[in-house]
């Protein structure tokens, strides 16, 4: 399921900066930053990003998540940050709603 | 493709009027009300569910989403009123007015851009109430609930902007529906008496107003709240 999370990130990564013409050449892997000090989005980008990937997620499993929730707000360490972070709470959560 | 619209409460008053409108200019209409809706036509479909469900909402729009890939207009039309002395109104009816009334516009408004966003276009009409500007006795909780709706047409004008949706309000004066069925008709006739223009509102009225705010044309529009009858 990693795996394929994680191809849902970068697909969405790759739409979402191109649709708001934003820089597209990062190399992105787990540890490509997203929302953080030199995150490639911006606030407006990262609305549409989780938009976006949440819309894909529900579509490919069939279920209704929400990625941010008051959950994912109040974690400590924001699972925004980067790729791998990201991947860790969608396992989480997406594994969570289809048990 | 024609434009797709959403209205909320369509079983009857003005969103049943709305959606065969609608229709009539060959639009595709999606309705929803707790109730089945008489309309029958191809280019109609409804969802029968309580709109304060959070999970049924966003398996509509889920629904809405596969079956269409876009929205290009929501009107918030559903709404509860509430009529009575504060002193005697009761938590319950507190509740269900500021949950219809206010967290379903919310959380309508909040799944339509979410889709919207995607075509970088989308057109979402509030109904807000000139009570709200009156401050009418006996309608603490309504008047109050239709403020916080202002608030939001206000906020979500804001936050969408970005993405080319614009959010805008209209504030009917009475018009004659179930809404104002159980209201005295010294208390419809006193509030015809404070507007400009004195008369009820009628359907079309609304339509013009609704009619002007989604035009293409009204790109630069929002954030605003129109009032009808001049208040």
């Amino acid at each position: 399921m990693k795996r394929n999370i994680e191809k849902m990130i970068y697909a969405t990564l790759d739409e979402v900066l191109n649709d708001l013409n934003l820089d597209n050449t990062v190399e992105k892997n787990l540890d490509t930053e997203l929302y953080s000090g030199s995150g490639v989005l911006d606030s407006l980008a990262l609305v549409s990003f989780l938009v976006n990937l949440e819309q894909k997620i529900n579509d490919e499993n069939s279920i209704n998540i929400t990625i941010a929730s008051d959950r994912a707000m109040s974690m400590k360490h924001s699972p925004f940050n980067t790729v791998k972070s990201l991947v860790i709470y969608l396992e989480k959560v997406i594994s969570e709603t289809k048990n | 493709m024609s434009k797709i619209i959403l209205i909320t409460g369509t079983s009857k008053g003005i969103g049943h009027y709305l959606a065969n409108y609608y229709l009539s200019r060959n639009f595709t209409v999606l309705g929803c009300s707790r109730n089945n809706c008489s309309i029958t036509n191809d280019k109609y479909a409804h969802f029968k569910l309580d709109i304060n469900n959070e999970n049924n909402v966003i398996e509509m729009f889920g629904k809405i989403r596969t079956t269409y890939g876009k929205l290009d207009i929501l009107i918030n039309n559903a709404g509860i009123a509430s009529m009575n002395h504060s002193l005697l109104t009761t938590m319950q009816t507190v509740n269900q007015v500021l949950s219809t009334n206010v967290s379903a516009n919310f959380l309508f408004t909040r799944e339509s851009a979410k889709l919207m966003q995607k075509a970088n276009f989308g057109r979402i009409i509030n109904f807000t109430t000139v009570a709200t500007p009156l401050n009418l006795e006996g309608e603490s909780i309504y008047a109050s609930s239709k403020a916080a709706v202002n608030s939001l047409t206000k906020i979500f004008s804001k936050e969408l902007s970005n993405f080319s949706i614009t959010v805008n309000s209209i504030g009917p004066t009475p018009i004659k529906t179930d809404l104002i069925k159980s209201v005295p008709k010294s208390k419809i006739d006193d509030l015809i008496q404070k507007q400009a223009i004195k008369r009820f509102g009628t359907f079309e009225d609304i339509v013009n107003v609704i009619n002007f705010f989604i035009s293409s044309k009204s790109d630069f529009i929002t954030g605003q709240t129109i009032y009808l009858g001049g208040i």
